[in-house]
C-alpha cells in the first residue's frame, strides 16, 4: 500500500489519532494567538481610520473572518458528514459534530458583531436583507444539527442522522455566499477578493483570518479528542490514558 | 392489479392511509382548524383595519398554512411506528422511497389539500384582492408539496424519538424558508402589480427536483434512524 494511503487508513483509528492530534494541538493554539495578536494589533492600531465609517469599520476584524469560518465550518462538516454516512467512518462522524458548535458559535459572533456594526453605520441593529437572513438561516441549520445530534441516545446513530441533516442543509451555502451579488443588498459586496481594500486594512484582516482558521482547526480536534475518549470509554487504550494521567496527578 | 407488484403495494399503501384517515376524520380536520385559527388571531392583534389587513393578508395565509402543515407532519409515520408497520415497509422488497413517496401523497392529500381549498375562505377574512387569489393558490399548490417533501426527509429523521414535535420544527423551518419567501413574495408582486411568474418557476423547479430526490432521501434517513 502507497505509505500516503496508509497513513491515511491509519489516522481513522482513533488512538492514533488522539495522539497526532495531542502533538498537534499546542502548537496551534500557539500560532492562531500569535497571528491573532498580531492582526488585531494591526487592525486596531496601525491600520489607519476609515474616510467614511472612522473607527467603526474595525469591526471588521471579528466580522468578517467570523463570517467566513461560519462557511468554512459549515462545509467541513458537510464534508466530513458525506465521509461519515458513505465510509460509515467513526472519525469523520466525531469531526462532523464536533465542527457544528464552534459553526454555530462563529456565526453567531458574526452575526452579532454585524449588527453591532449596522447600528451606528445603517442606523438599525438588524435588517431583512439577504446576506443578514440567510447567515441566520444557518445559525438555525447548526441548532438544528447539534438538537437532532443531543435528542438522539445511541451517540454513532446520533452522528450518523445529524450529518445527514447537515448534508440537505448545504444548500444553504452558496447563497449565503452569494446572496451579495444575487440580490441588491444593504449588506456590501465583496472587498477582500476584488482588492477593493487598501493594503494596510487587508494585512491584518488575512492575519485574523488565518488565525480564526487555526483556532477553528485546534478547538476542532480538542472536542474531537474529547468525544473520541467519550466514545471509547472502556477500550484499553483510553483505560491506558486514564491510568497514566492518574499516575501523573498523583505526582 | 397482480398482487406482489410494486405497483400494487403502492396502491395498497394508499388506500389504506386514506382508510385510516377516513376513520379518524374528526382529527385530520385539526391542522384546518388551526390555520383558521391562527389566521383570526391576526385582526385580534394588530386591529380590523381593512388596508393593513389586505396588506399582510397573502403573507398570512401562506404562513397559518405551512404552520399547519407542518404541526401535522409529526404524525407522518407515527403511528405506522408505533404499530410496526413501518419497519415492514422499510422491510419489504418493494423500493422503500417509492412507498415512502406514497405515504407522502396521502399525507398531502389529507392534510395539505383541505387547506388549500379552505385557502380563499382565509384570504377573504384577511380581505385580500380577488386577483392576487389565484397566484395565492397556484403558490400554495407548489408549497404544500415542497414542505411535505422536505418535510418526510426530517420526521424520517425524528421518527424514532419520543418528543420529536420541538425538534422537528427546528429542523424543518430552516429548510423551508425560500419556498415561504418566494411563494409569499409572488403573492406581494401581484398584489402590487409586478410580474410574479419567476418565483412561481422557481417553485415549480424546485417541486420537480424535490418529487425525484426527497423520496430517496427520506427512505435513506428512515434507515439511518430505524437501525
Amino acid at each position: 500500500m502507497h505509505p500516503f494511503v496508509l497513513w491515511f487508513h491509519k489516522l481513522g483509528s482513533p488512538p492514533y489519532f488522539h495522539r497526532l492530534a495531542g502533538r498537534f494541538l499546542p502548537w496551534l493554539y500557539a500560532l492562531a494567538l500569535l497571528a491573532g495578536a498580531m492582526g488585531l494589533y494591526g487592525g486596531l492600531v496601525i491600520a489607519p481610520a476609515d474616510y467614511q465609517q472612522g473607527d467603526a469599520f474595525r469591526m471588521i476584524y471579528v466580522h468578517v473572518p467570523c463570517a467566513y469560518m461560519s462557511l468554512f465550518a459549515y462545509a467541513l462538516m458537510a464534508a466530513n458528514s458525506f465521509v461519515a454516512l458513505v465510509w460509515r467512518i467513526k472519525l469523520s462522524e466525531t469531526l462532523a459534530m464536533a465542527s457544528a458548535p464552534i459553526g454555530a458559535a462563529f456565526t453567531f459572533i458574526a452575526l452579532v458583531t454585524g449588527s453591532l456594526w449596522g447600528k451606528p453605520m445603517w442606523g438599525t441593529w438588524w435588517t431583512w436583507d439577504a446576506r443578514l437572513t440567510s447567515e441566520l438561516v444557518l445559525l438555525f441549520l447548526y441548532l438544528g444539527v447539534i438538537g437532532l445530534h443531543h435528542a438522539i441516545e445511541d451517540a454513532r446513530q446520533a452522528a450518523r442522522a445529524a450529518a445527514f441533516l447537515a448534508l440537505i442543509g448545504i444548500v444553504n451555502l452558496p447563497i449565503v455566499h452569494y446572496s451579495v451579488l444575487w440580490w441588491n443588498t444593504l449588506h456590501q459586496g465583496q472587498t477582500l477578493a476584488t482588492a477593493k481594500i487598501s493594503p494596510s486594512m487587508a494585512w491584518p484582516l488575512l492575519s485574523m483570518i488565518f488565525a480564526t482558521q487555526v483556532y477553528f482547526f485546534a478547538s476542532l480536534l480538542a472536542r474531537a479528542r474529547a468525544t473520541l475518549l467519550a466514545l471509547e470509554a472502556g477500550k484499553d487504550w483510553v483505560r491506558q490514558i486514564a491510568l497514566t494521567q492518574k499516575v501523573d496527578a498523583h505526582g | 392489479m397482480t398482487p406482489g407488484t410494486t405497483m400494487a403495494a403502492c396502491a395498497a399503501l394508499l388506500k389504506r392511509d386514506f382508510a385510516l384517515t377516513w376513520r379518524r376524520r374528526g382529527d385530520a380536520m385539526n391542522p384546518l382548524l388551526f390555520a383558521v385559527m391562527v389566521v383570526a388571531l391576526f385582526p385580534f392583534a394588530l386591529g380590523p383595519d381593512a388596508q393593513m389587513l389586505e396588506r399582510i393578508s397573502a403573507g398570512t395565509v401562506f404562513v397559518a398554512v405551512l404552520l399547519a402543515e407542518l404541526l401535522s407532519l409529526d404524525g407522518l409515520f407515527r403511528s405506522d411506528l408505533e404499530d410496526g408497520s413501518l419497519e415492514q415497509l422499510v422491510l419489504s422488497p418493494h423500493p422503500l422511497s417509492l412507498l415512502l413517496a406514497c405515504k407522502v401523497i396521502a399525507h398531502w392529500v389529507t392534510t395539505a389539500l383541505p387547506l388549500i381549498v379552505a385557502a380563499p375562505l382565509l384570504a377573504m377574512l384577511l380581505h385580500l384582492p380577488d386577483g392576487v387569489l389565484p397566484v395565492l393558490l397556484v403558490a400554495l399548490a407548489l408549497a404544500t408539496p415542497l414542505l411535505s417533501l422536505i418535510g418526510a426527509i426530517c420526521v424520517a429523521l425524528t421518527v424514532a424519538l419520543r418528543r420529536s414535535g420541538m425538534l422537528l420544527t427546528l429542523l424543518v423551518l430552516p429548510l423551508i424558508v425560500p419556498v415561504l419567501i418566494f411563494g409569499a413574495g409572488a403573492c406581494n408582486a401581484a398584489q402590487v402589480g409586478l410580474p410574479y411568474s419567476a418565483p412561481l418557476l422557481w417553485l415549480a423547479a424546485w417541486l420537480a427536483l424535490a418529487i425525484v430526490l426527497a423520496p430517496l432521501a427520506a427512505a435513506a434517513a428512515l434507515k439511518i434512524s430505524l437501525t
